[in-house]
């Protein structure tokens, strides 16, 4: 093994950071989404709605992610009627299953970790806002949001971490991401630990980078948390 | 007593119940503008309630709450309970009604200036270099012109209770309702709170407040009104009713609280 070798495989795996970069942006952001919706269905007042966000929460949160993408892949395309609906395009490629199913997990965990945020905004705080005749939208936009935003950052950032190690799941649906790459040159130079351990690095900087950018997002949000400088 | 015979706030048979516990059983009062009304009672009583149901924070079951000749829209709901009609009427009266809590309850994420530009610029619209202003004024009127870019977690209790205040008075409310301002405050801190107030009072500002303070009550306030188990007991100006009031009841109430003050 010398580093010219390192360097070819770092060169490979590196050419398939794109797509985990695209399926990781892609399910966290939509996910997000997903989990705003979830946590507004949770708080709307309505029961059905709240049992609907319960229902979800419970069998996303309850079943191993990668059954989860099998059951989109490998699954859903069992189904004649599926295969015959206009949502086969969709269902066929293996980047919008990858997608859609990391999307549907994270927005489970992140509702509740929304919800928690919520429900950690101190109640007093919302009735001063009240007391001064403020709207809903407003309440919500000037208090409730970024109380809420400042209590979800620190477990948030933890599962957009978790969610760059699911995205590995995904080489097991044909795509040819990190890990995909990573498995390949392994079976190609039959090298048991090094591409792994490259690839792993990879993952970990990600990671690293990520990990800051929610310590200086959280930093900013936080002057009234920390001691004053006089 | 009242310098002007101009209503600011009148409610009439005022009633809340908490599941099987009724609160207020027919509460009605009026203030006139320029009046300051100590409303005394002991722990359960309903005095806190009746605060509160007068800006909605809590919904009254029944009654009619007037301020400044506008009377909120409420209508029945089969159950008993009541829900207002129109919530821009209710978030504009609020938006008239300055409340003063016993927690402070400042919004922690903001500076006190930014406390006290949000509901003006946000809620009444008004310009920003005229709220910030008006602020700057209000903060040296209660004593804390140095703290505008203090977060409320660097100040001490009675600091905080100051900014609220000045927070309440910067929407240029009609009524100021104070819920207990000085019961979360250690005994050191309550007098600059109190000084605050009397300031108010003596400018004039119709103020209603709930309060534990017996001399605030007796030095202060135009009229008391003591409430016991949901119902007004006695009401009157304080000379009458400390010096002898034909009610037991507020009789042993002001002997107790001067035992515990002693």
């Amino acid at each position: 093994m010398d580093l010219a070798f390192i360097a070819d495989a770092f060169g490979r795996l590196m050419g398939a950071l794109p797509l985990t970069l695209a399926v990781w942006a892609l399910s966290v952001s939509i996910g997000c989404l997903l989990a705003m919706g979830l946590t507004w269905m949770r708080v709307s007042g309505s029961r059905p709605l709240a049992a609907f966000s319960r229902g979800y929460i419970f069998v996303f949160r309850g079943s191993p992610l990668l059954i989860q993408l099998f059951a989109i892949y490998y699954g859903l395309s069992s189904f004649a009627f599926i295969r015959a609906s206009f949502l086969w395009p969709f269902l066929r490629d293996a980047f919008s299953c990858a997608v859609l199913s990391l999307a549907l997990c994270t927005a489970a965990y992140s509702s509740e970790i929304f919800r928690g945020a919520l429900a950690a905004v101190p109640h007093g705080q919302v009735e001063a806002a009240k007391a001064c005749g403020m709207s809903r939208l407003t309440l919500f936009r000037r208090i409730i949001f970024p109380i809420a935003l400042r209590q979800a950052l620190p477990a948030y950032s933890t599962e957009v971490i978790s969610m760059t190690k699911a995205t590995a799941l995904v080489s097991l649906v044909t795509l040819q991401d990190v890990t995909f790459v990573a498995n390949k040159i392994r079976n190609d130079l039959f090298l048991p630990y090094t591409p792994l351990l490259i690839a792993g690095a990879i993952y970990f900087v990600l990671n690293f980078i990520i990990a800051r950018a929610f310590v200086a997002w959280e930093f900013y949000l936080s002057a009234h948390q920390r001691r004053r400088v006089v | 007593m009242a310098q002007n015979e101009q209503s600011a706030i009148s409610v009439a048979n005022m009633r809340k119940r908490f599941g099987k516990l009724e609160v207020l059983k027919g509460i009605s009062f009026n203030a006139n503008e320029g009046d300051v009304i100590s409303i005394l009672g002991s722990s359960g009583s309903g005095k806190s309630t009746f605060l509160r149901c007068i800006n909605l924070l809590e919904t009254p079951d029944d009654g009619i709450v007037t301020v400044a000749g506008e009377t909120i829209k409420m209508r029945k709901k089969p159950d008993g309970t009541a829900e207002p009609i129109d919530h821009k009427q209710v978030d504009r009266i609020r938006s008239e009604l300055g409340m003063v809590f016993q927690s402070f309850n400042l919004w922690s994420h903001m500076t006190v200036l930014e406390n006290l530009i949000e509901a003006p610029i946000h809620v009444q619209k008004r310009p920003r270099a005229e709220c910030v202003e008006e602020a700057h004024a209000l903060l040296k009127k209660v004593g804390i012109g140095d703290k505008a870019d203090y977060y409320p977690a660097h100040m001490s209790g009675g600091q905080q209770q100051r900014a609220a205040i000045a927070r309440a008075l910067a929407m240029r409310p009609k009524v100021m309702l104070f819920d207990e301002p000085t019961s979360a405050l250690d005994p050191e801190l309550v007098g600059e709170v109190l000084r605050v107030m009397r300031a108010l009072a003596e400018e004039g500002r119709t103020m209603l407040v709930v309060t534990h303070e017996m001399s605030f009550a007796r030095d202060v306030s135009s009229r008391v009104m003591f409430l016991h188990q949901g119902l007004v007991e006695a009401e009157g100006p304080p000379a009458e009713l400390f010096g002898a009031s034909k009610s037991e009841r507020f009789r042993q109430f002001i002997s107790g609280q001067a035992h515990k003050a002693g």
